[in-house]
């Protein structure tokens, strides 16, 4: 491949980046443009910014490779991603937004009153950030590196230092530009090249997917096939499944986004044109898997096979049009690395701050520092700790690394946010032992399976997909304990209910004056 | 007050203009279920109750038709195995359904959860306000 396209498209995108985080920095002001663009954002825009952040490395790269080496059972991936968005509008859209908090953390202390609660959630944001932020680094390292040759340090490295000036810059205000172009960005970069193939395909008489390790076989392209080494296809099937359609809600990055919507309302009606976007993007992505196995049905010596959206346009026509298109998938592959890099960022940089610096800084320097400061201090912290992870890390494939994000999330926060918005008889001690319970199995899991690979049989199966049985049992000790301490239900829950589930045409008299 | 000497004799007599209902009980002022609701007295909390039941089990509806479409899918590839190859318009029928077909149902449902949960909070403002 020409390396010098490729390069270009990733200076673009990192410029138009920087460029459009500037921009915002002059229209940020106040600490609530940082945080939450002032809640002034159209539903049309939030969908937009909110598909943009959500389209990451394991969307853009990710999927296509694990259908590349592992078959139709990976084609839940996407269904997931997008299904998550249908569960989190159903469930907790509007009374989220209109609850007013900004975090999760926010939320939990609002419907529970305790402080302690808030503090466990903070560092549940965190980590499950962290494991987000993690692949995102791997993946600009592996594209950087199959575009220009460059090790898998620098790529990384020009995510972290793109993300944090624009973050920096321009808070919130800014990103919600950047992703809102970022998701158009991605769009355009997955489908041109998209049709292109498709054209080459027919014009070349529709060859056949070629799986060299099963000559005549046909388990790749069946589902439960157990191709590609997956013990118990059917169980890791519905316990995927499970893990991303409950898991979407708890992302610190994807709760961040609806507080910048201006109502319930809007929350509801952003969220439904998500799920438009999503879907407009994931229609594309099986089809890279498919022609890889076309194409390049033998990889390169030494690429991960995540590599293979970049390589597919110059392997399916060696001419400067694979060049450009391989460039284009590039410069798409950044901005996803980018925008859900910062999308990550504000959120946990948003915790550290509130949680952590901020009372310090506060006690440090007699109340002089201004709020903005410390997020900014906290920008950097949030995105260097898991950058040097990543360089320390072992290598996980990306649409596998973000479904154990997925996982911890859905064994967390999800039961959280469900049962705090709908079960009035949630207690805080129930609410407590959930979120001990759910997060210590789910990260116990992963990180066994992270550090030491996955084992064979049914302890593979349970371990690296655990959410089918850490969600029920989390939801199951929320509720046995929350109705064995009913005397810790907080004081405020019926006022709660009223302000979640309140329609924003209802006026009670307090707000009308009389 | 300046005192005549004389009432002008044409001038009418002053009449008292009373409601023809005295005996009426007199009502105490107009009290709105808003303030029932802010104030979470026992009618306010029953009418909350009745939205949040209302909500949830359209949401409930919601997810579990979106469960059965989703859950019975590797069902059906499990018990009927001729799922797995069947070919529509020469694509495998999985293939087909997972990448393509699944998104406009899920769309759908989206947009059919939003319009009902838009309709119930209308009705409840509307409910709400005439009383």
């Amino acid at each position: 491949m020409s390396s010098h396209y490729g390069i270009v498209a990733i200076v673009a995108v990192c410029a138009l980046t920087a460029g459009v985080g500037a921009f915002g920095l002059r229209l940020s002001r106040t600490t609530s443009d940082f945080y939450v663009a002032s809640r002034a954002v159209s539903p049309r825009l939030n969908a937009s910014a909110i598909g943009g952040e959500y389209l990451s490395a394991a969307s853009f790269l990710g999927i296509a490779g694990l259908i590349y080496s592992r078959g139709a059972d990976m084609l839940w991936f996407p269904v997931g991603y997008t299904v998550g968005y249908l569960v989190l509008l159903v469930l907790i859209a509007a009374p989220l937004r209109r609850s007013g908090a900004y975090t999760v953390p926010d939320f939990a202390e609002a419907r529970l009153d305790s402080p302690r609660i808030r503090r466990l959630c903070s560092v549940l944001v965190i980590g499950i950030g962290w494991l987000y932020l993690l692949p995102q680094f791997q993946g600009a390292g592996l594209a950087l590196h199959v575009v220009t040759g460059a090790p898998a340090w620098v790529g990384g490295l020009i995510v972290a230092v793109v993300v944090l000036l624009s973050v920096v810059a321009g808070g919130m205000r800014s990103i919600t530009f950047v992703q809102a172009v970022q998701y158009w960005l991605k769009l355009t970069a997955i489908c041109i090249p998209a049709f292109v193939l498709l054209m080459l395909w027919l014009r070349q008489g529709q060859p056949a997917p070629v799986v060299l390790s099963e000559p005549g076989g046909g388990g790749w392209a069946r589902p439960l096939s157990g191709f590609g080494g997956q013990d118990h296809p059917t169980y890791w099937t519905y316990s995927t499944l499970l893990a991303l359609c409950l898991g979407t809600m708890g992302l610190p990055h994807v709760i961040v986004r609806f507080y910048t919507n201006p109502d319930g309302h809007a929350a509801r009606r952003t969220t439904s044109w998500v799920i438009g976007l999503l879907a407009a993007f994931y229609v594309f992505t099986p089809l890279y898997g498919v022609w890889g196995r076309v194409w390049l049905p033998q990889l390169p010596h030494g690429l991960h096979p995540d590599s293979v959206v970049l390589l597919l346009p110059s392997a399916a026509s060696p001419t400067t049009l694979g060049d450009v298109l391989s460039a284009l998938l590039a410069g798409g592959a950044f901005a996803a690395f980018l925008s859900t890099a910062s999308g990550l960022t504000i959120s946990v940089a948003g915790v550290l701050d509130q949680d952590l610096l901020r009372p310090r800084l506060h006690a440090w320097t007699g109340g002089d520092a201004m709020s903005v400061q410390g997020f900014r201090v906290a920008a950097v912290l949030g995105i260097l700790v898991p950058y040097g992870l990543s360089l320390a890390g072992a290598s996980v494939a990306l649409a596998s690394a973000v479904g154990l994000a997925f996982a911890v999330a859905a064994s967390t926060f999800c039961p959280l946010l469900v049962l705090g918005v709908w079960w009035r008889r949630l207690s805080t001690v129930g609410a407590a032992a959930g979120l001990g319970i759910g997060g210590t199995l789910a990260l116990l899991a992963v990180s066994t399976t992270v550090l030491f690979g996955v084992p064979a049989g049914w302890p593979g199966a349970l371990l690296s997909q655990p959410a089918a049985w850490t969600v029920p049992i989390t939801f199951l000790v929320t509720i046995v304990v929350s109705l064995a301490t009913p005397d810790r239900v907080p004081q405020g829950t019926g006022r709660m209910m009223v302000l979640l589930h309140g329609p924003e045409g209802l006026v009670l008299p307090a707000t009308r004056g009389g | 007050m300046p005192v005549r000497a004389t009432e002008p004799p044409d001038v009418p007599r002053r009449v008292r203009v009373t409601s023809p209902r005295r005996n009426a009980v007199v009502r105490g002022p107009q009290r709105p279920v808003t303030t029932d609701i802010r104030e979470q007295t026992g009618l306010g909390e029953l009418y909350m109750r009745s939205l949040v039941r209302a909500q949830l089990r359209l949401s409930l509806t919601v997810l579990a038709a979106t469960a059965v479409v989703l859950c019975g899918l590797p069902l059906a590839f499990l018990l009927v195995p001729a799922t797995q190859t069947v070919h529509v318009w020469r694509i495998p029928l999985p293939w087909l359904v997972l990448g393509a077909a699944v998104y406009p149902v899920v769309l759908a449902a989206a947009r059919y959860y939003v319009r009902q949960a838009e309709r119930l909070e209308r009705e409840f403002v509307a409910l709400v306000e005439r009383q």
